[in-house]
């Protein structure tokens, strides 16, 4: 269940304009250690594609998608 | 009592609001009741999107500067000095210079900056326009380059100017082009995500042009490491790419003094989007580069922020609520080559609408450039 999901590190990128939700979150992904769970909140639909589109690319792991009111939360692990 | 507005960094944002807030306060000022204090870490302040032109030999960095003095009016108190440690319990600043200053307001307007050494292998093996050296070094590079494999890379995210790489890879292009080189040279363009630029329009605009002009695109493209000695680039993803000179966007870094202060984890100020006022402290606020806000790193957001935080202050000290709010206004233009540009202007949320590139909207850049010390003293 996402709910007892607990991220290490929250990137809000609700809102985002340029560049975007997914490039907030790579910016993060460089920095972080293995197995750090990042939630990204975003307002943009297209993420929801872009951001696991990206993931798998990178090797990293998708663990949830959350719809709330009015944007997602994206769980993703870092493998590396 | 006196209520002391204290704004750190000396950049777009700082000189910008330190004018408006004098324009806004000036009573206040006159009568002893409001100081506004600005402080940098140098004499003089850096105006980056010259760079852009150095590689090329249309600017010189010489002409990218000018004294901070210059820029903002007689009633600002300003301090050559570097802000060691914010206390935002005590609301007092550290000094390099030795002992503080205390604060009613505070405004973090520190800019963002370059951290190539966070790539290993890039100092060695890339160059940059990002930066003063950087840019010169690169003009040398270039002048001598006849042959080869330019590659482009956006490699730190965030970093200044989402626009800029796009405009060098168009330019270096054109440049080439009229030098009778382009034949003997080939180009590439990295990005890290799954299409040309992070906003849509932008990727959806490059992409064909380009296509037409030769350009190889590599997009999720996410550079982890440089060989120097083999000059290849090897990715995240997994890649490997070859190269004979790199131009790299370097990583960015926030600053140690923001995550030292407790006010952003990565040394970006974690504020309120519209309000711009620091999450994790009281009477704190951060323009420009240095707030972590979901839009670009760029003048004209610093510009513009700069004067909704002088409302939003000027209300506060006059005991009124304040309102104004930023809503995320950006306004790039983008070079297309050596004599055509054209702009884009969005705010939160929005996607912005293309235009023609044309050589008015070119002139207009440089004209920009020539009377950004008109924009930096508030007078436009
Ligand atoms: C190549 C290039 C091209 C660009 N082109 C464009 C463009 O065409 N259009 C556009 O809108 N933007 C452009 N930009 C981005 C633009 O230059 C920046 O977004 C803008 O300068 C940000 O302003 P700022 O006030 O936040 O920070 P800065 O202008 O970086 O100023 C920060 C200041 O704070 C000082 N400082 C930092 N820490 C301390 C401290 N602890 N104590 C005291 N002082 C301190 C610094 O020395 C500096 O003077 C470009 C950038 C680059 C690199």
């Amino acid at each position: 269940m996402s709910e007892s999901i607990s991220p290490d590190v929250t990137v809000d990128s609700r809102g985002a304009a340029c560049p975007g939700p997914l490039m907030d979150l790579i910016g993060k992904v460089q920095d972080a250690d293995p197995g750090t769970v990042i939630e990204l909140q975003t307002s943009d639909s297209g993420s929801k594609g872009d951001v696991p589109e990206w993931v798998e690319e990178a090797g990293h792991e998708l663990l949830d998608t959350v719809e709330h009111d009015d944007y997602w939360s994206l769980y993703v692990e870092t493998t590396k | 009592m006196t209520e002391r507005i204290v704004i750190v960094g000396g950049g777009t944002g700082g000189t910008v609001l330190a004018n408006r807030l004098t324009e806004r306060l000036e009573p206040e000022i006159d009568s002893g009741d409001v100081e506004v204090v600005l402080i940098n870490d140098g004499e003089k302040q850096f105006y980056k999107p010259a760079y852009l032109y150095v590689p090329f030999g249309k600017k010189d960095v010489s002409e990218a500067s000018k004294p901070i003095r210059d820029l903002i009016p007689r009633a600002v108190d300003f301090r050559v000095d570097r802000v060691e440690r914010v206390d935002t319990d005590r609301k007092r600043v550290t000094l390099a210079s030795g002992g503080g200053l205390s604060y009613d307001q505070l405004v973090l307007a520190t800019g963002a900056n370059l951290a190539p050494e966070n790539t290993p292998g890039l100092v060695e093996g890339g160059h940059h326009f990002y930066g003063p050296e950087g840019a010169e070094a690169l003009r040398e590079e270039l002048a001598e380059f006849r042959e080869g494999h330019i590659v482009l890379s956006v490699i730190g995210v965030p970093h200044m100017c989402p626009a800029a790489p796009v405009e060098f890879t168009l330019m270096v292009d054109d440049w080439l082009r009229k030098r009778g080189l382009r034949e003997d040279v080939e180009i590439t363009y990295t990005y890290p995500i799954q299409r040309a630029h992070g906003l849509q329009s932008i990727a959806d605009w490059v992409t064909p042009i380009f296509e037409e002009r030769d350009v190889n695109l590599e997009t999720f493209f996410n550079v982890q490491e440089v060989d120097p000695d083999a000059q290849v680039l090897e990715t995240m993803e997994g890649k490997e790419m070859e190269y004979d000179l790199l131009v790299g966007i370097p990583p960015h870094e926030g600053s140690d003094l923001v995550r030292e202060a407790g006010l952003g984890d990565d040394g970006w100020v974690a504020v309120d989007q519209h309000t711009l006022e620091a999450e994790h402290a009281e009477d704190v606020y951060a323009i420009g580069d240095a707030a972590d806000i979901p839009t670009s790193k760029a003048g004209s957001v610093a510009h513009y922020a700069a004067g909704t935080v002088a409302a939003r202050i000027a209300s506060d000290v006059r005991g009124e609520i304040p309102t104004a709010s930023f809503d995320g206004k950006t306004v790039c233009f983008i070079e297309t080559g050596m004599d055509e540009a054209t702009f884009v202007s969005f705010d939160y949320g929005s996607e912005p609408t293309m235009r023609e590139p044309s050589k008015p909207i070119h002139w207009s850049k440089l004209g920009y450039n020539e009377s950004y010390w008109l924009t930096a003293r508030g007078l436009i």
